[in-house]
């Protein structure tokens, strides 16, 4: 076990390196600089342009400036070309906005999407079935943009929900319980929206894998012994239904940056998607690299911890 | 000698129902996948015939801009005596409104339907032909050494190392970086959602290379390459177009996501997903600009997905009874 889990760690360190030369290269082998982002200024001239490809190694070749942000992110130097933050620390205020946010929605993803699929693959070919898989394909097929759209004016005009931002402002004087509401209000539709598609296909594996457990001989003897019903489907059923999901829960984690951009932009919501957009903006390099970085390795850790999971739990898989 | 050995193949060796009549006949079974296959290929000829109206007649032109008649609602007759007559729309009505500028959105509409497939379509190719590529070569020449390590491995680790990168990050990135062009978007797609693709292939292969029509084909030293495309390939597509179904609605919800960011398809191109993201910001004055491609967007994307989910449970039945 120790073995495996040395090796995999080497064998995911040698799969980041490549990554990093391989994003690297993209970004910077793309056209269109930092220093050419805003080229009808009257006040930037040839020589402070010259003055800031100096200041950010962008003469040098290829590999050097790589060896520059390695040694620099690593030291935790690494300076954002934009405004001269420490990057590290940019990224990392905008994580924990954006963290909360994703723990929600994971866990309205996780405890609708398992109820729905269960009863569906129990009621198989009921009217609840069918209208359920037709909706998790209509939610998945809408653009999240325009469902968000549309929930916006709904919500806001019956439930005066607030959907811009963290928090209201002038609350600052509030009393703490009254300023965690505010939060959590702000929260709901943010991670409701970004949960639904979530559940949508959440729900589709759920009921397929329940269907396929349900059929296994093991089912028939526990029905056979005598078992109330509710054990065999939640005892024996669901437990072993359950495998497959510890891998998808792995696969979730890098969810936190690239599948938030779309729904940071609609709400305001000052998090890494909309950090990683607003860098895109402004090829403010450092930033797009980190976070790609960042995001490679939250996905490396979680089929790590995956792979590491699916041995504790499943006692047939030896290494 | 020869001709007998042709009228057994003829006669003696024809199953009465082919596979594919048979898989075909399992697929239209299942009546809304079936429907959808219809909207499907009724919206192939919305798109033909709307390119070739857009482009030639000038009724249809979806770039000629009305100012005094922006913001008309659905079904509003062309009744203004501003607008130089030659400049009205089809059938002197605005079917679906105008916009902001007074366009017609019946007439973008119907531009966007051809240039939305066609990004759809195009990604999903560079990527299925992609995938082929790469997952054929991992799958037939995965025990060729190269060096210190296997085809295979060489293959497959570049897929896991693709498949670390947060997609839509990535062409969001590359996008913006990249000059504003359509075939960009087509391109970067494409080059980012082959790697499914890829694994299906190899694992086909690795099945279909132990099979004994490969190895009669290998002991006529039939070339490699004829191998591959003439005898493996078409074994192994049918899970890929499957799959390609599906991979056309992600292609076009992603051009809308980008289009809503401010990096799809640039004007005076239409595609739906900037029409739609035009249109947000009228939602409350002119929500037809954003609802009629909303709702486009979502039908046609549902329908490939419904006829991708009916062709997979056709073409793996095992699905269906198990599930």
């Amino acid at each position: 076990m120790t073995r495996f889990i040395v090796k995999s760690i080497g064998q995911r360190i040698v799969l980041l390196f490549f990554i990093s030369i391989i994003s690297h290269s993209i970004v910077h082998l793309a056209p269109g600089e930092p220093s050419l982002v805003d080229p009808s200024n009257p006040r930037m001239k040839a020589e402070d342009i010259q003055r800031i490809r100096a200041a950010f190694h962008l003469d040098e070749p290829l590999h050097t400036q790589y060896v520059y942000w390695m040694k620099d992110l690593f030291t935790a130097q690494l300076k954002s070309f934009k405004d001269n933050q420490p990057v590290l620390k940019k990224i990392w205020d905008r994580f924990l906005n954006s963290l909360p946010l994703f723990i929600v929605g994971t866990l309205i993803t996780w405890f609708l999407a398992f109820p729905v699929g269960i009863q569906a693959a129990l009621n198989r070919g009921s009217v609840f079935d069918k209208v359920g898989t037709f909706l998790s394909y209509a939610l998945i097929s809408i653009p999240g943009f325009f469902l968000s759209y549309i929930c916006i004016i709904f919500m806001v005009k019956t439930f005066n929900v607030p959907v811009i931002g963290m928090r209201t402002f002038g609350l600052e004087d509030a009393g703490f319980l009254f300023r965690s509401m505010d939060r959590v209000w702000h929260w709901t539709i943010p991670a409701f929206m970004s949960a639904v598609a979530g559940v949508a296909i959440l729900s589709r594996y759920v009921r397929s894998q329940m269907l396929e457990v349900i059929n296994q001989d093991y089912i028939r003897t526990a029905r056979a012994k005598g078992l109330s019903e509710d054990a065999v489907i939640y005892r024996h059923g669901l437990r072993n239904a359950l495998l497959p999901f510890i891998t998808m829960f792995g696969l979730t984690i890098p969810g936190l940056i690239g599948g938030s951009v779309i729904f940071e932009t609609i709400f305001a919501w000052p998090g890494m998607g909309r950090l990683g957009f607003e860098a895109i903006l402004a090829r403010d390099f450092p930033v797009i690299l980190t976070l790609n970085f960042i995001s490679a390795i939250l996905v490396l850790i979680g089929t790590l911890v995956s792979d590491i999971l699916y041995a504790v739990v499943d006692p047939r898989i030896k290494f | 000698m020869s001709e007998t050995i042709h009228i057994q193949e003829v006669e003696g060796l024809k199953p009465s129902v082919s596979l594919l009549e048979e898989r075909w006949r399992i697929f239209k079974r299942n009546r809304l996948a079936y429907a959808s296959y219809l909207c499907l290929l009724l919206l192939l000829i919305v798109a033909v015939v709307g390119k070739v109206l857009t482009r030639w007649i000038i009724v249809f032109d979806p770039q000629t801009v009305r100012l005094p008649e922006k913001f008309l609602p659905p079904f509003t007759p062309f009744t203004s005596t501003i607008t130089p007559q030659e400049d009205a729309p089809a059938f002197s009505m605005y079917l679906m409104g105008t916009d902001e500028l007074g366009r017609d959105v019946f007439a973008r509409m119907l531009e966007g339907t051809s240039v939305s497939l066609t990004v759809g379509f195009v990604a999903v190719g560079i990527s299925v032909l992609l995938g082929i590529f790469f997952g054929g070569l991992a799958g037939y020449y995965g025990k060729k050494k190269l060096a210190f390590i296997s085809v295979d491995t060489l293959i497959m680790r570049f897929v896991d190392i693709m498949l670390c990168f947060p997609t839509f990050f990535l062409i969001l990135t590359v996008v913006a970086l990249l000059p504003p062009s359509i075939y960009n978007i087509m391109i970067v797609i494409g080059l980012t959602s082959w790697m499914g693709t890829a694994r299906f292939v190899r694992a086909e292969f690795l099945a279909l290379r132990e099979q004994d029509f490969i190895a009669a084909a290998r002991s006529q030293a039939i070339p490699g390459w004829r191998i591959i495309f003439v005898h493996m390939v078409p074994n192994a597509i049918a899970p890929v177009l499957v799959s390609a179904t599906i991979g056309v609605a992600t292609a076009i919800l992603t051009e809308s996501s980008l289009s809503f960011l401010g990096f799809g398809v640039q004007p005076p191109d239409a595609t739906w997903g900037n029409i739609l993201a035009d249109g947000k910001q009228f939602i409350f004055d002119a929500p037809w600009i954003t609802f009629i491609p909303g709702f486009t967007i979502l039908f046609v994307v549902l329908a490939f997905n419904l006829c991708g989910e009916g062709l997979r449970e056709a073409f793996n039945p095992k699905l269906k009874e198990g599930a």
